[in-house]
């Protein structure tokens, strides 16, 4: 399994807040799921409503690879 | 594809076949490898290739009849390669490494070769380098038997002796001055006693006297079974000189029999199959193609000193005329197949195991092919790496192991241009028939609607008897994803579209349309659009400089000859020059676009696309919409047929700039609503307006590789928008949200901008976040 980068998980995540909830985020434990596999992922999150942060260059980058590595089981 | 059929495939591939020289060399020296070495003056790897195959070098080197020189394919031109000479210059020039005999596993075993010519030491040799114990007999007192008989100067001493060194060094005995036969000092009854298995290289003696208990021929030499050289008693094998003409001695097929006895001596202790898998033994033809179209003659090197042979210098430069041989005529042509860096069969073998395999690991290059039949146009046997491609997703759609991502987008899109937005039959304006339909495809009404919108006019003007209009997609990209059921439904779809409108004759504005009407629906009759319009003439058509334009055909229609014509003759009355560029017509390349490989693997569509615009530096003319829209959004001026008769938007004949996915999605829908305003009266819904994007042409090429739709975007924001939730960066303002209509999450990085959202960033992804707060959907 590819193993996802901790600058391309976290990148500018400290800069945001959730709007709704107004409190910045924080690293905490995500679940990914794809073709029948999950697996917890540290991302930045809100911690009161959950809603997480995907950064472009982690979308981009080393989930495309877990994405195919998962497809071509 | 079963495994027969994709055998009988592969094998049409000729790549993998011995060059002619080493097809014709008994022994099958790599004469291109040892060239090769040759050519970068590495004399010591081009003596280690042919030491390879040949057991005692500096011999063979200097008897050879070199049946490869007979055989190169620069013979039929020029002058064969002087490998010969080029052999001994190795030998001579090449610093001489130790024979390696590697770690041997001493057998119990033990052989006895009679006759301690050419091929018993052959035998000998290979024999003891596997394990086996060896006893040479001979009448004679020396190893070489009528090799002795040549002179100091064919073949000096040191040479012979040197060469032969090696069979002590393999612990082989020799036993010299003993005869074979009934009064002799060894009979073969007592050689079989005594050894596992006997090799008899008895020359050209007469052997009826010696009363070996074989069987004879009618001239009374052994009979020799010519695969595995077994005579009539098991365990004796026999060949060299002795199974030879009398006329037409070969040193090199001696060697070879050495080499086949040894191969059957080995099985015949180990209690293998004699005969299977032989098929690489001796010289052979080949099939390997080579195209010499383009080499320029230059005979053969002859050496300063024809005593001394090549010199280093002389010899590097006689190597250099060696073609190298090989096919690679699809490769050559195809950037698929050049990116892989694979051989076409080896691809294809992999290709074909992959269905099969624990982890797919050739999923993606089995997605990439663009389908476009190039290769199996330029082989002479028919080898297609598409029909591999194409059978191979549709069997791994099959077992449900297609991964989403590789053409999910496209299907999508197909559902789009299926659905009511697009899809329309209708009978012409006023009438209740149809003779005729046009029907665009949904490709050139996403590019150019206006274009589609004037050309129906057009077809009404000329042609009486009703022209209806069908608007929908011919289904190829369920096709080219390996759908087979989608695509069968599309079919039907199309059948009862046609049937609906009383099965008029269809005509097509898409190759690939066309190539699939005629392929899939062989009972509806079709004209190609541009076939039609050489028949009809000529709209009026607005002012424009005459312009130097190179064809690119359509890869769907490679075959269509009338439909290349006509685009010729259209271009040359609309005052344009035709230029022809390398491969064309039947031989065209993709556009990238085929086979969904832009969808696939856009970094490689990328590259293809490229490469064909890079074939001249004259705009192109083409007849496809997406090899207009591929070529434009990779910055080459290419002027659809269309272009030049109708013009763009405004009417003028220019060329048009890129369009995108969403775009051509828009434009689908604006133009089935327009066509039901201005051609049938009927006011289409008013649809509320849109959020309104502003997207830079950074992000819009971003968007266009990830596959991200202008409505994606407009899904994210108004989910956004309408829960708040979002996240928001505190040092730009910028929000981040994103949304999930179906398989995809999609993000958005956006800031507010007066009545519109300014896009700073997008992106998309399929694994799935599954908690609680990040369900956006």
């Amino acid at each position: 399994m590819v193993k996802m980068k901790d600058e391309e998980k976290l990148s500018n995540g400290k800069d945001l807040i959730c709007a709704k909830c107004t409190v910045p985020l924080k690293v905490g434990p995500v679940t990914f799921a794809y073709v029948g596999t999950t697996f917890p992922v540290s991302l930045f999150h809100c911690p009161e409503c959950g809603l997480a942060y995907v950064p472009g260059a982690l979308a981009r980058g080393s989930m495309l690879d877990v994405q195919m590595a998962l497809e071509d089981k | 594809m079963d495994l027969k059929q994709f055998q009988d495939m592969e094998a049409r591939c000729t790549q993998e076949d011995m060059p002619r020289c080493t097809a014709a060399c008994p022994i099958h020296v790599d004469v291109r490898a040892m060239l090769s070495a040759l050519r970068k003056n590495d004399f010591s790897k081009a003596y280690a290739v042919f030491a390879q195959a040949a057991p005692f070098p500096g011999i063979i080197s200097r008897l050879c009849d070199h049946p490869c020189q007979k055989f190169c394919i620069r013979a039929d031109m020029d002058e064969s390669v002087a490998v010969n000479a080029l052999e001994q210059a190795c030998i001579r020039l090449g610093p001489k490494p130790p024979v390696r005999k590697g770690l041997i596993l001493r057998k119990n075993n033990s052989v006895a070769v009679v006759g301690a010519g050419i091929s018993g030491l052959t035998a000998a040799f290979y024999l003891a380098r596997k394990g086996y114990k060896l006893s040479i007999f001979d009448s004679g007192n020396a190893f070489g038997g009528r090799l002795s008989a040549f002179s100091e100067e064919t073949l000096p001493r040191q040479t012979l002796s040197g060469d032969f060194d090696v069979l002590a060094d393999l612990h082989a005995r020799a036993r010299f001055g003993v005869t074979l036969g009934l009064v002799g000092d060894i009979s073969l009854a007592g050689l079989l006693e005594k050894f596992d298995a006997v090799y008899l290289g008895l020359g050209r003696r007469e052997v009826s006297a010696l009363a070996l208990g074989l069987e004879l021929n009618a001239d009374k030499t052994i009979r020799i079974d010519p695969e595995t050289l077994g005579t009539s008693k098991p365990g004796v094998f026999a060949g060299g000189t002795h199974r030879q003409p009398e006329n037409d001695l070969s040193l090199i097929s001696s060697v070879a029999d050495g080499k086949a006895a040894m191969i059957s001596i080995d099985r015949y202790i180990q209690g293998a199959s004699l005969t299977a898998a032989r098929s690489n033994i001796g010289p052979q033809p080949t099939r390997l193609f080579t195209d010499t179209g383009k080499v320029a003659p230059r005979p053969a090197l002859a050496a300063a000193d024809p005593a001394q042979g090549y010199t280093g210098a002389e010899a590097v430069a006689e190597a250099e005329r060696c073609l190298d041989c090989e096919c690679m005529e699809c490769v050559r042509r195809c950037e698929y197949l050049k990116h892989y860096k694979i051989a076409p069969r080896m691809l294809g073998r992999q290709i074909f195991k992959n269905r099969t395999e624990v982890v797919r690991r050739f999923n993606r290059h089995m997605n990439s092919c663009s389908l476009c039949r190039q290769c199996e146009a330029v082989c002479r046997d028919d080898f297609s790496m598409a029909e591999i491609c194409h059978a191979a997703r549709e069997d791994i759609v099959r077992q449900g192991k297609m991964p989403p991502s590789a053409f999910g987008f496209a299907l999508q899109d197909m559902k789009y241009s299926d659905s009511d937005v697009f899809t329309l039959a209708r009978h012409e304006f006023g009438r209740f028939e149809s003779r005729f339909a046009f029907y665009p495809g949904c490709q050139l009404s996403g590019s150019a609607p206006w274009q589609v919108a004037k050309t129906y006019a057009y077809l009404r003007e000329k042609i009486s008897g009703g022209v209806g209009l069908m608007l929908g997609c011919c289904g190829v990209q369920a096709d080219w994803a390996g759908e087979r059921e989608i695509f069968a439904n599309a079919l039907q779809s199309l059948r009862a579209q046609w049937e609906g409108l009383g099965r008029p004759g269809l005509i097509l504005g898409c190759p690939t349309c066309y190539m699939v009407f005629k392929k899939n629906l062989p009972e509806i009759p079709v004209d190609f659009l541009f076939s039609l319009v050489e028949k009809l003439g000529l709209p009026e058509v607005p002012p424009g400089e005459s312009r130097t334009l190179a064809v690119h055909d359509s890869c769907t229609t490679r075959y269509e000859k009338e439909i290349q014509n006509s685009v010729r003759s259209l271009l040359g009355k609309l005052g344009h020059v035709v230029e022809e560029l390398e491969n064309s017509k039947e031989f065209t390349g993709c556009c990238g676009f085929g086979g969904l490989m832009q969808i696939s693997n856009a970094h490689l569509a990328h590259q293809v696309a490229d490469r064909r615009i890079g074939e001249s530096e004259s705009d192109y003319a083409v007849y496809c919409a997406m090899c207009r829209d591929n070529f434009a959004n990779r910055g080459k001026t290419a002027y659809h047929l269309l272009d030049l008769i109708f013009g763009d938007e405004a009417g003028n004949i220019a060329a048009r700039p890129p369009v995108g996915y969403s775009r051509r999605h828009d434009n689908r829908a604006r133009l089935k609503a327009a066509l039901l305003r201005d051609v049938w009266g009927e006011d289409a819904r008013e649809e509320p307006s849109p959020i309104r994007l502003l997207i830079s042409p950074e992000i819009r090429a971003l968007m266009e590789d990830y596959l991200i739709m202008d409505a994606d975007l407009r899904s994210v924001i108004a989910y956004a928008e309408r829960t708040g939730n979002k996240l928001q960066n505190g040092a730009n303002g910028h929000f981040f949200a994103c949304c999930k209509p179906a398989h995809v999450t999609y993000w958005a990085e956006y800031s507010v901008e007066g009545n519109g959202y300014a896009i700073h960033d997008a992106y998309c992804h399929r694994l799935e976040i599954i908690d609680a707060g990040s369900a956006c959907s």
